[in-house]
């Protein structure tokens, strides 16, 4: 029986990163993945004819160039577009826009603030400061800060470093940062409702908390180390959907002779003596490897894959409280013409962006306060994006694909399960969210699929539908993640490693995470990484 | 906190004009031949003219036309005026009579230079700060306890420069009457039209000028009353490299060009303190407590000022823009950040920040290397230089009270 160098379990964004890094390296390599597709969490499917859904994630930013690099990304075919501003409509019939020029940008925010807007490039540059900070960690295995091993002493000596750049009002402020409130922070700056809604977004997209939570802050920051070709906070679409960015990878994966199998669903991780040795699928075929990395996430992998009694007790404690939490659902639809927006000038820019229709942070927190309760929001906040303005591949002429994130939206309803009725209520709920500023909208819809943590999780299978696999509040974060002492992409089962987002440095198809883990198995195996590029400066 | 109700819902259709027009665009525009435009802060703004070579000497030679309006201006007034600029700028406001202007500084709790501009007292309390960033938030926080009023009022208030040796004479000839007495620094209420245009002799150059602040719908009478008594003067429009070559001669630095600004800075090690880019003569230590005096004058107690700015006379007659300050031609200490030959003073000379003690105590053995590419080809020149005080070019015409007409 074939005896792979590596089982990847998981053809999701990060699994194929770190798949395509380890074939580089000359290992033999395949790809289990359990859907008739690869992509996980990035994937552009036609569930309607002639329309393609980016029907999980939806733009790009996070996806780290030296990545894209490394593996030929773009000679298979990855290109990502950046895209414009986008606009939060208020429910007084008026818009918040936002505008790539620096200026443009000014004036739209003077109308409602002269104040607002002469702060804005103060909060950019603070932003853009601690960015600038976290930015190098990326594409760094997060050292143990409790170990004794040269090289996490280097690292830690390294972050030290890094700290000890600051200025002490910035170290302060990097503190405060990392555990503040994007409601408090953005307080510190501005003073206008629809200003600080349309900045909070990024603060809890994603995250089963509240602007007024501690923490969100973070997670705006992560929202905003991104790039697109050097420019740092801007956001694309991948062309052709997310799943371009997948398929780029498996092609770049194949092209090295790489094996991937699709619909072979994953049912257990073989271990003997505490060592991984492959997997078993489903019909029970075995497939065997000495070595086993599950892009699955943390909970996924030790609490379903693993058998727990290979497992020490407190690791596996430790797993079963990472935080997961999904918070939020997702609606694609296919639609015949382009949506009106009244409130808009005809031949505004802003449909070419996100739209978002809550302009209170009073309103985000509300919607939060219906999740805390099991319920889906009645009043959600929606990114809503349509990538065919700029992306002809992705619908027939004039006839448009629009991405709707919902938040919030709970794992289980009222702590039953989701049934059919509630999923088409949900999205009642924001189809009517979308009328009030979009008239004519639901006339226009020829498909839709809606996806709630349910569908997310048995589809994508990511636990409790959360799209980072685990929250990114700052208790999850570098060496504490997933859990303390197994930050470093290993596990307790000798040959068994994890490279999804549940790792460091955590979610969104940024594909460090993969990387990362790449580095770290080539590491055990002696194998230098020579083809791996390390971070582009942050000069 | 504000309603989240936009206030100028009318203002919606700004983004059809990204590039706004000043106020006299329509002249500029109209004598324009090179149709070199560039953006001065959202503003459609000339590089040139016709020709800049020759706008410079109409700085020097005759007098200049430029059109300041985009410059950021902010309206500061109430019985605390006085009182509040003196706690947010590093000069003594108290000395700054009525109907005078100074130029100034403003810095953060850490001492860094928030921004360079000048202050104007148009009355007992009522002021006017012009500056090249936006600073309504500062300018805002730090108003609190005091009775004070702050507008921002770029767009408002149309300015322009007129510069040069027979600005004066343009001005006489424009009949604004009263003109004469006025000294450097001093500014003036005159009639025009309906209203009024504030004059004051201050200006970019170095040069014999004025600058001329008025509503912005008196713009273009103003220009037209200037440009008619200018025919007989050599009056010329200009662009703003030629001003650049004129500020570098009187030694002007620009924020964001010659320093980076507190506010702006991604690397917290390119803020500044005012003595570590040639502004330490502002600081007042005497005056009553000012934003970050304690760190500037802690800085010069303990020895820790990083950075000095200097003037930089270079070898041989090849800009240095950009070039890299070397001691004994191998260490590295610093940076031109402007530059030109001049051609009043027939010097090569430079404006550049350097790593103290260099440029500071240690001024001998500095060089600087000059890539000049000709032809697809890199000269690589390594050229002494030394520093020389600022400014590099002194005119008597500048300061002399009554001006002189040419």
């Amino acid at each position: 029986m074939k005896k792979y160098d590596v089982v990847m379990i998981g053809g999701g964004h990060n699994g194929l990163v770190t798949a395509c890094y380890l074939q580089r390296a000359g290992l033999d390599v395949i790809v289990l993945e359990k859907n008739a597709w690869v992509g996980g969490a990035a994937t552009s499917r036609e569930l309607t004819p002639g329309f393609l859904y980016s029907n999980c994630s939806y733009v790009c930013s996070l996806f780290r160039p030296e990545i894209m690099r490394d593996l030929e990304l773009p000679k298979h075919g990855l290109q990502v577009i950046s895209y414009e501003g986008g606009a939060v409509f208020t429910r007084d019939g008026d818009y918040l826009a936002s505008y790539r020029d620096h200026d443009s940008h000014r004036r739209e925010f003077a109308r409602f603030s002269k104040r607002d807007a002469e702060a804005y490039d103060r909060y950019a540059r603070d932003v853009t400061r601690q960015c600038r900070f976290i930015q190098p960690l990326l594409m760094r295995t997060a050292p143990d800060p409790f170990s004794f091993k040269p090289r996490d002493l280097q690292e830690m000596l390294y972050l030290a470093r890094k700290f000890g750049d600051f200025s002490p009002s910035e170290m302060a402020a990097t503190l405060r940062f990392w555990t503040m409130s994007i409601s408090d922070f953005l307080d510190e700056y501005f003073e206008t409702d629809v200003v600080k809604a349309y900045l909070a977004l990024s603060g809890i997209i994603g995250t089963a908390l509240g602007p007024m939570s501690p923490g969100t802050a973070y997670v705006l920051l992560h929202h905003y180390m991104g790039e697109v070709d050097g420019s740092v906070g801007a956001w694309g679409y991948a062309r052709g959907g997310m799943g371009a960015v997948t398929s780029a990878l498996a092609s770049s994966f194949k092209a090295s002779g790489g094996t991937i199998r699709t619909g072979a669903d994953v049912a257990k991780i073989m271990t003997h003596r505490g060592k991984a040795t492959g997997a078993v699928l489903a019909d029970g075929e075995e497939v065997l490897g000495k070595l086993v990395v599950s892009n699955a996430d943390v909970k996924r992998t030790f609490l379903k894959l693993v058998d727990e009694s290979a497992l020490p007790e407190r690791f596996v404690h430790r797993v079963r409280h990472f935080k997961m939490r999904g918070s939020s659902g997702k609606l694609n639809i296919a639609l015949d013409s382009l949506p009106e927006f009244p409130a808009l000038p005809s031949g505004s820019s802003c449909i070419r962006g996100d739209l978002h229709f809550t302009d209170t942070i009073e309103r985000m927190e509300k919607g939060y306060d219906d999740w805390k309760a099991g319920r889906w929001s009645a009043d959600p906040f929606v990114d809503m994006m349509i990538p065919t303005t700029l992306d002809p591949t992705m619908a027939p002429p004039g006839k448009h694909f629009v991405s709707c994130f919902v938040q919030y939206c709970p794992p289980k309803v009222e702590g039953n399960e989701w049934t059919d009725a509630d999923r088409d209520a949900f999205a009642e709920t924001v189809i009517r969210q979308i009328s009030d500023y979009s008239p004519g909208f639901r006339e226009r819809i020829l498909h839709m699929e809606v996806r709630t943590p349910r569908e997310i999780e048995q589809e994508v299978g990511l636990t409790e539908g959360n799209i980072f696999q685990g929250e990114l509040t700052f208790d999850q974060l570098l060496f504490n993640r997933p859990v303390p002492g197994y930050a470093q992409y290993r596990s307790p089962v000798r040959g068994l490693y994890i490279c999804g987002s549940s790792t460091h440095p955590g979610g969104g198809v940024m594909g460090a995470p993969g990387r990362n883990a790449a580095a770290e198995i080539l590491r055990d195996l002696r194998h230098a990484p020579s083809h791996m590029s390390s971070a582009h400066d942050v000069i | 906190m504000k309603h989240l109700t936009a206030f100028n819902r009318a203002e919606q259709g700004h983004i059809l004009t990204p590039r706004l027009e000043t106020p006299f665009h329509d002249r500029l525009a109209a004598l324009s031949e090179t149709n070199d435009w560039y953006s001065w802060a959202g503003y459609k703004a000339p590089h040139s003219i016709f020709d800049t070579e020759l706008e410079y000497f109409a700085i020097r030679s005759t007098s200049a036309l430029f059109d300041i309006s985009p410059m950021v201006k902010y309206r500061i007034r109430g019985t605390d005026a006085a009182r509040y600029l003196n706690r947010l700028t590093v000069r003594d406001v108290v000395k700054l009579g009525v109907n005078r202007v100074h130029y100034t500084a403003w810095c953060d709790d850490h001492g860094h230079v928030l921004d360079d501009g000048t202050l104007f007292r148009l009355g007992e309390e009522d002021f006017r700060l012009c500056c090249q960033e936006r600073h309504l938030p500062w300018l805002l926080d730090s108003a609190g306890g005091f009775s004070v009023e702050i507008d921002e009022e770029t767009a408002e208030i149309a300015a322009v420069a007129l510069q040069g040796p027979t600005a004066f004479a343009v001005l006489e000839a424009a009949g604004f009457a009263g003109i004469e007495p006025l000294k450097p620094f001093q500014l003036a209420e005159f009639p025009h039209a309906d209203g009024s245009v504030m004059i004051s002799r201050t200006g970019f150059t170095g040069d014999l000028g004025y600058e001329l602040f008025a509503p912005a719908n008196a713009a273009l009478g103003l220009w037209d009353r200037l440009w008619t008594a200018g025919s007989g003067f050599g009056l010329k429009a200009i662009g703003y490299d030629a001003l650049n070559r004129a500020r570098i001669e009187a030694g002007f630095i620009v924020a964001n060009a010659d320093f980076i600004t507190a506010e702006t800075a991604l690397r917290a090690d390119r803020e500044r303190l005012p003595d570590e880019i040639g502004l330490d003569w502002l600081v007042d230590p005497e005056k009553p407590y000012f934003n970050g005096r304690d760190a500037i004058l802690r800085a010069r107690a303990k020895g820790t000022l990083k950075h000095v700015l200097v003037g930089l006379e270079i070898e041989g007659n090849i800009p240095a823009e950009g070039a890299i300050v070397y001691h004994r031609g191998k260490k590295e200490v610093g940076l031109v950040t402007a530059a030109i030959w001049s051609p009043l003073a027939k010097r090569n000379i430079a404006i550049a920040t350097l790593s103290r003690p260099f440029g500071a105590s240690v001024t001998d053995n500095l060089w600087v290397e000059i890539y000049a590419m000709r032809e697809l080809r890199y000269q690589k020149l390594m050229k002494r230089a030394r520093v020389v005080p600022r400014p590099f070019v002194k005119l008597d015409r500048r300061a002399a009270t009554p001006p002189g007409r040419f």
